[in-house]
């Protein structure tokens, strides 16, 4: 084992994980952990945020437990929250194929690709409990695909060596959104759960050092309100839009993350952001987000751009001899399925040179002629043709005549709140789930493995955990809504929002967004570097107070205002961006989804620091977003081996 | 290549609030590319109307790639416009010509009442859905999942049923504003399959009396399905009313063994 | 619109309750869907109807004797087991029913559909698949209806018919009857016209019947169409046979 220098790990940030052997760890929690009597859990008020795959499924199972719930979420319906856009699958150790898998597999591949800087703990709980969820999702209902025997199919995946990937065609994730969604539905309808729709997190109370609620803006009617519980799950995704182009939702924001933040609980890793390849290109200057294309397609097409600057001719004009099949130049072994962010950092650097293709010179091929011609077309649209066809309908270019054009682009975000074992915040009494914690995926995630965290966290992990940390207060009294601290809350709140109105500048949220958005790319995205990461962290700052005195938002603060939403949303992310770059600035070395330019071999492979930076960064709220202090909770691998990760 | 669409008119209803009366508003969009989606096209002329210090257009959506169902419309007459088995964010411009005139309404059902402009408000939906659009169990207690074999035929027809993404179009296509097509959707999906058997009849019964608190009846247009953006098929409301019959029946049956 | 604004509640309890069951029928006729069924049960009927009386009136080629012979037959149905026009008054009476159960479920959903959307559309409708056969149901079906109030004064009560053999109208000489009421060319174009709508109404309503009943496989659903449109078809064909025979002189007294 490498040895780790001996620092000390903040006393705020103990992982808890619990002691004995790594397999034993979750049963030894599980026997271990204080419960509440059936008739005692009605006692208890919970409020949920976010009813995507973490939030929906952990209302649902708190609820069944006898848990009074409260859910929030600002879509209309709960059934909207962006997990259900994700396509892949969900992996499960499973073994149905007997072909080797695991739940020690899975927790060394998934340790692995997250480039040993997740907790093992926490990893090998998500691997053990990956195959309940298969069992659950099935008794619900999802229509998983299945083989003619009437057995779950399942597909291999990028970063395995096995197939244990189970998906519902190209839309697994809104299968198994529906899955939650639907229990979560029965929970409303039995009166379980109360549903707070159209309602935003704007702030969360804290009181005597624990979470006492959360304070939230009616989108309909602009109104705040005070809402108290005894414990506080969000469960509110990433944070990709910080880049304002992203394959999120539009509405995915980090405010009810940032506002935790600001309230005490520390932020983990927020540079660990994935990228992914293969995303239909920006088209022109009105893109609102971006759309992602399945990997799959790298099987079968070819990657490259023109050798020449002032290539002016269509791709099919194009000889051979003036074509730079770049991935298959580079790395002969790997060619156009080398790994993720090899392949994106590749055709950066093209287009960054000039020799990016299409309108705005900022994509390359992903030419199908060469597999048309070696397997034919029925074979190729078998293949591919769902995928083509959502090409055409975007791009309005089609593939079979064509060559795709693709460009990476962000879609995951691999940091979040920091969270101990039991997924609480440094903040006693609020806790964290799925994508808006830091817990499982190190610096990245792997394919298939978004879906697994968010419903383990919900159903498996969170009501243990929950009931642990309740047990205690049983009839005691926590603070109610009539609380100072509340009022003084709603009164921020307010402040804030009728700030954003007063300033009467003369630009759109929408505005300021983009141009943030911009710099974080430029600056924090798929390569970073010292210099890069100093300039952002001097123009983030200064678009920011732009924002605070040039902000134009029309209407008002009652009724519904999505300008006024928006621009709270982009205050945040101001924040947040700025909280990225410093991070990255800080972690001098490279490992997945962080890639600093100085720290790579001659061949371009991240070098990681494992002497200096096997540890968790959490970041501490000190008032001011320029100033925020690095906390290190320090990693350590009894099981899993450290190693460079190659893919050779 | 990138063309441009020029001199649209856009008449967009503007409406502020439930219960407001409300009207079409014309706007001259002079030129976009044909690369912009519709509803980028509406971030356009919202950030222009935000320049001139007018309040924005308000209007559903979130993920923009035609699977979060939150995006609605009337375009030009259509449900989610005029390109098929679409949602209305996977609309691009290039669906327009120059000159062209779009009017765009929000989706009207008394069901769907009217927050403002374009947005509507589509809870029926989910009060359905908590009428019996679900498989119970509880959280732990499932077997193992190759316990329940399913025909991959059934698995399929049922992943067809499930595609439903609860946008409404089938409901503001309708002439009838009926929401047969989602609730024979979700109840094919969860009737089609052995885990769902043991509520079958419960959920078709529970679900189409809730459906009938808040929509108009099905008389067979198709419409629903022309405008449905997963092009779910009308069998799943054959589907749900043979359920609901034989419901009437074994439910009672069932509740007279008690 | 800054009026102060209720605090919404949050949504909850949504299904608790219990539902009162009302005897089975009435139960199932209490819902849109079964006022569906309703109607289709009572169309299954109806098409029966037009259908034997369609090809009961092609009698009419083979001269008086054989449809007035058809009439008298129909009387005797099942005679002497049953007296003798009763089992024709028990038809008469069912389709009666089942023609008032047919325009009350179509008059309760229209109002019902109505209901679901009080404002309409401010902007025209591009219907895709809605056909003018499916939009035009409640206009062909009253027509319909009215043509048939018409047809059973003109040839089953006389009331509009009084130029029979003898110049009046006499009941047992259907032949004459219908003969005499279709030289007369407004009827006659009224006859091809309500038929014409007949058909328009049955196009779609015989196909919406397995909709309605839940009457689905993949492997007939083609033919649902098809069958409805050539049920339509011949019935239509057949009626509207009729009054342009006598008008053409194939058929007269």
């Amino acid at each position: 084992m490498t040895m780790l220098q001996d620092r000390p790990t903040d006393t705020k940030l103990i992982s808890k994980v619990p002691d004995g052997a790594l397999a034993d760890k979750w049963d030894n929690f599980k026997a271990n952990a204080k419960l509440v009597n059936p008739s005692n859990k009605r006692k208890f008020k919970i409020i949920v945020v976010g009813t995507g795959l973490a939030g929906a499924s952990a209302a649902a199972s708190l609820a069944e437990l006898g848990y009074r719930v409260d859910a929030f979420t600002f879509h209309d319906s709960p059934r909207r929250a962006h997990s259900i856009a994700a396509q892949g699958g969900i992996n499960a150790a499973k073994n149905y194929q007997g072909d080797g898998d695991s739940v020690s597999r899975l927790f060394t591949d998934t340790i692995k690709g997250g480039d040993f800087r997740s907790r093992e703990g926490n990893v090998y709980r998500l691997a053990q409990v990956s195959v309940n969820i298969i069992d659950q999702m099935v008794a619900q209902g999802v229509p998983f695909a299945r083989e003619y025997g009437g057995l779950l199919d399942n597909r291999s995946f990028g970063g395995a060596q096995v197939s244990r990937t189970f998906y519902a065609r190209g839309q697994t994730g809104q299968q198994l959104l529906l899955g939650a969604y639907q229990q979560l539905s029965r929970q409303i309808g039995l009166g379980g759960v109360r549903l707070f729709n159209r309602c935003e997190l704007v702030d969360i109370v804290v009181i005597d050092g624990r979470a006492a609620g959360i304070v939230t803006r009616d989108l309909l009617t602009g109104e705040l309100t005070s809402h108290a519980a005894h414990a506080v799950v969000l469960a509110t995704g990433g944070y990709g839009n910080a880049y304002y182009l992203s394959t999120n939702a539009m509405n995915c924001n980090v405010t009810a993350a940032w506002r935790a933040h600001q309230r005490g609980a520390y932020f983990a890793n927020p540079c660990y952001t994935q990228i992914h390849p293969t995303c239909i290109p920006q088209a022109d200057e009105t893109q609102s987000k971006l759309t992602l294309m399945s990997e799959s397609l790298r099987n079968d097409g070819r990657v490259w751009v023109p050798k020449n600057f002032d290539e002016n001719r269509a791709a099919h004009e194009i000889p051979e001899q003036d074509r730079d099949y770049f991935l298959e130049r580079l790395y002969p072994a790997y060619g156009n399925l080398a790994p993720r962010d090899i392949s994106s950092r590749a055709a950066k650097r093209l287009v960054d040179k000039g020799l990016g293709v299409g309108p705005l010179k900022n994509g390359v091929y992903l030419d199908f002629a060469e597999a048309i011609g070696r397997l034919g077309r029925p074979v190729v649209e078998e293949r591919y043709g769902n995928l083509f066809e959502m090409y055409e309908r975007i791009a309005g270019e089609n593939p079979y005549d064509q060559p795709m054009r693709i460009y990476p682009a962000t879609h995951y975000t691999m940091g979040g709140l920091w969270v101990d074992y039991e997924l609480q915040t440094t903040i006693p009494g609020l806790y964290a789930a799925g994508e808006a914690n830091f817990s499982d995926h190190g610096t990245n995630r792997l394919g298939a493995s978004a879906l697994m965290q968010g419903l383990a966290d919900g159903y498996f992990v969170l009501p243990y955990t929950i009931s642990n940390g309740l047990a205690p207060l049983l009839n005691k009294t926590v603070p109610g809504t009539d609380h100072p601290e509340f009022k003084r809350v709603e009164t921020e709140a307010k402040v804030r929002f009728q700030g954003y109105l007063n300033v009467k500048g003369t630009r759109s949220p929408d505005y300021f967004h983009r141009e943030l958005g911009k710099l974080i790319w430029d600056y924090c995205g798929m390569e970073r570097d010292r210099n890069g990461l100093e300039k952002a962290l001097t123009e983030i700052p200064a678009l920011y107070s732009e924002f605070k005195t040039d902000l134009r938002v029309t209407g008002t603060g009652e009724g519904i205002n999505q300008t006024l939403e928006k621009a709270g949303r982009v205050d945040d992310f101001f924040q947040l961006g700025t909280l990225m770059c410093k991070d990255a600035l800080t972690r001098e070395e490279s490992a997945g989804g962080h890639f600093r330019v100085e720290y790579q071999t001659e061949e371009g492979e991240a070098v990681r620091d494992d002497e200096n930076f096997c540890h968790v960064a959490a970041w501490e709220w000190t008032g001011d977003e320029n100033n925020a202090t690095r906390h290190e909770e320090q990693l350590t691998f009894e099981t899993a081996q450290l190693a460079t990760r190659s893919y050779k | 290549m990138t063309h441009s669409v020029s001199n649209l008119t856009l008449k967009v209803w503007r409406q502020n609030g439930p219960a407001d009366k409300g009207q079409f508003e014309t706007h001259v969009i002079e030129s976009i590319t044909d690369e912009a989606s519709f509803l980028e096209m509406l971030d356009v002329l919202n950030e222009r109307l935000i320049g001139e210090n007018k309040e924005a257009i308000v209007f559903d959506h979130d993920c923009r790639e035609g699977i979060c169902g939150t995006c609605s419309l009337m375009i030009n007459g259509q449900a989610h416009g005029p390109q098929r088995g679409s949602t209305t964010c996977q609309l691009h411009m290039r669906s327009f010509k120059d000159d062209d005139t779009i009017v765009i309404e929000p989706w009207r059902a008394n069901a769907f009442p009217i927050i403002k402009d374009l947005m509507v408000d589509r809870a029926a939906f989910d009060r359905i859905v908590e009428s019996g659009g679900f498989i119970t169990s509880p959280t732990g207690g499932a077997p193992d999942a190759n316990l329940i074999p399913v025909p991959k035929p059934v698995a399929d027809a049922a992943m067809d049923a499930a595609a439903c993404i609860g946008c409404g179009a089938c409901v503001a296509a309708c002439p009838n504003s009926a929401a047969n097509l989602f609730v024979g959707a979700k109840i094919t999906h969860l009737n089609l399959l052995p885990q769902g058997q043991a509520e079958r009849y419960k959920r078709a019964e529970a679900m189409v009396d809730k459906m009938d608190e808040h929509f108009g009846s099905c008389t067979n247009h198709g419409e629903c399905s022309a405008a449905c953006p997963k092009e779910i098929s009308l069998d799943v409301i054959a589907l749900m009313n043979k359920d609901y019959r034989s419901a009437k029946f074994k439910n009672r049956k069932q509740l007279s063994r008690k | 619109m800054s009026t102060a604004t209720p605090t919404r509640q949050p949504v909850t309890a949504t299904a608790v309750g219990t539902r009162k069951r009302r005897p089975l029928l009435l139960d199932l006729y209490g819902t849109a869907v079964g006022k569906k069924y309703a109607m289709a049960i009572s169309g299954i009927a109806m098409m029966g109807f037009v259908m034997f009386h369609m090809l009961g009136n092609t009698k009419m080629y083979l001269g008086a004797a054989e449809l007035d012979g058809y009439a008298e037959f129909l009387k005797k149905l099942l005679y002497p087991l049953a007296p003798k026009e009763s089992v024709l008054w028990i038809l008469r009476v069912s389709l009666l029913g089942m023609l008032a159960l047919h325009l009350h479920a179509a008059w309760s959903l229209t109002v019902l559909n109505r209901h679901a959307r009080p404002v309409r559309y401010q902007s025209a409708r591009d219907y895709q698949e809605a056909s003018l056969a499916s939009r035009s149901m409640r206009l062909s079906g009253i027509v319909v209806v009215m043509f048939m109030v018409w047809h059973l004064l003109d040839l089953t009560f006389g009331v509009v018919n009084t130029i029979g053999t003898e110049g009046e109208y006499v009941r047992s000489e259907v032949y004459a009857n219908v003969v005499r009421s279709f030289e007369r060319w407004p009827v006659a174009l009224f006859y091809v016209v309500a038929n014409l709508l007949l058909g328009l109404h049955l196009a779609h309503g015989a196909w919406s019947i397995f909709q309605s009943l839940g009457w689905n496989n993949p492997r007939f659903n083609a033919w649902r169409v098809a069958f409805a449109r050539g049920f339509a078809a011949i019935v239509v064909i057949g009626n509207i046979s009729f009054p342009i025979a006598v008008t053409v002189g194939i058929v007269s007294v």
